[in-house]
């Protein structure tokens, strides 16, 4: 039942700012500050929780296999590799890696 | 700052270099516009399938998991809300996360409305599609009339390959049982490493992300589930502020430095405050 609310909650929340975009007058976010925010706001976020789904299992911080996964998916993204490339990439190594440890 | 929002998902998709995001000649052709849609729209629907794994491997049945696809559809905050879920965060602080995250398409919906110029009773219908990759298909665009087919033709392709691929992605995890052997529980946070990578552009961008880094998993042991990345989101208006703060000093603003100046320490206050 939780997760159906906080599905409900997020759908409803997602859609009103898409179609806040679409029926504000224009001007009316366009402050530098606001529209600089909206750009950073993203790159925080994405950041932890690319960091926290890595390093974290439940509330402990741990290295695992997942570590070596993503390492290659940042080798991946250098080499500007293609999306589903990288997270195939991902994939395959932290299943190997896995494999091979136990 | 319509390249800036629209760069990064042109760069995702693989097209970024010679596709979508190049503006050809002016005259380019409809056909022309609908091939780099569908490039977008059929890459990216793709990875639906991650979607719906890892979906599926946080423990959401398959009707939540399609629910999220057809109305959330953006992906970065059904990963988010799934993660949230799969670590056990409480389901408010989970949702307020994916929104946060869903907040960016406000200011895409900003560029579109003006680029699209659609009729007032279209727009509810169209809203749901206002998405990373249907504003940069669009605003790669020279003219209207390719702007509104190439976000009509990569909205609906991308809407109808996401959630087939999402369906297909978590019967797909029902069947192979362990997703966790499978090494699929790094594809949620390899989406966003490949989301964040072409934003860390300048010093700033690198900046946020490195204190969002440290909040977030400096936080993670000590406070619920959740809340460490709604804290980890103050690392933005933290940096603004101090960016804010420099220009003014060099720029001589006083006015705007002071008003900086304490934005700045409060921010900090508050997040030393919430490491106790």
């Amino acid at each position: 039942m939780n997760i159906w609310i906080a599905i409900a909650v997020t759908a409803v929340g997602c859609y009103a700012v898409k179609l806040i975009g679409l029926l504000v007058p224009a001007g009316a976010l366009e402050r530098p500050v606001v529209k600089r925010l909206a750009a950073l706001l993203p790159v925080a976020l994405l950041a932890a929780l690319t960091a926290q789904q890595t390093f974290a299992d439940g509330q402990a911080l741990v290295l695992d296999a997942k570590a070596a996964g993503l390492a290659a998916a940042a080798l991946a993204l250098l080499l500007r590799a293609p999306f589903l490339l990288v997270v195939g990439v991902a994939v395959v190594v932290t299943a190997a890696v896995r494999a091979m440890t136990g | 700052m319509a390249e800036h929002t629209a760069s990064p998902p042109a760069d995702i998709t693989g097209t970024g270099d010679g596709g979508a995001s190049t503006p050809e000649s002016p005259a380019k052709s409809d056909r022309a516009v609908v091939r780099d849609a569908l490039g977008v729209g059929v890459a990216v629907g793709l990875s639906g399938f991650a979607s719906g794994v890892t979906s599926a491997g946080s423990g959401l049945s398959l009707l939540q998991t399609c629910a999220l696809s057809l109305l959330v559809f953006t992906g970065a905050s059904q990963f988010a809300l799934v993660g949230a879920f799969a670590a056990g965060g409480n389901p408010l602080t989970a949702a307020a996360g994916a929104f946060f995250l869903g907040v960016r398409n406000a200011f895409y919906g900003l560029r579109l409305s003006q680029l699209l110029a659609l009729p007032r009773a279209v727009r509810p219908f169209a809203a749901q599609w206002v998405i990373d990759e249907t504003t940069a298909v669009s605003l790669a665009q020279p003219t209207r009339r390719g702007a509104r087919i190439g976000f009509a033709v990569t909205g609906l392709t991308l809407y109808v390959l996401w959630n087939l691929t999402t369906l297909l992605g978590a019967m797909g995890a029902d069947a192979i049982g362990d997703t966790d052997a499978w090494g699929l529980d790094a594809a949620g946070p390899a989406v966003f490493l490949a989301l964040l990578a072409p934003m860390l552009r300048t010093t700033t961008e690198r900046a946020v992300a490195g204190i969002a880094v440290v909040l977030g998993l400096g936080l993670l042991p000590l406070l619920p589930a959740g809340v460490p990345v709604l804290v980890a989101a103050l690392a933005a208006p933290l940096v603004l502020c101090v960016e804010g703060y420099r220009s003014g000093r060099t720029g001589g603003g006083a006015g705007r430095t002071g008003e900086a100046g304490s934005n700045g320490q409060r921010h900090s206050a508050e997040a030393e405050k919430e490491d106790r």
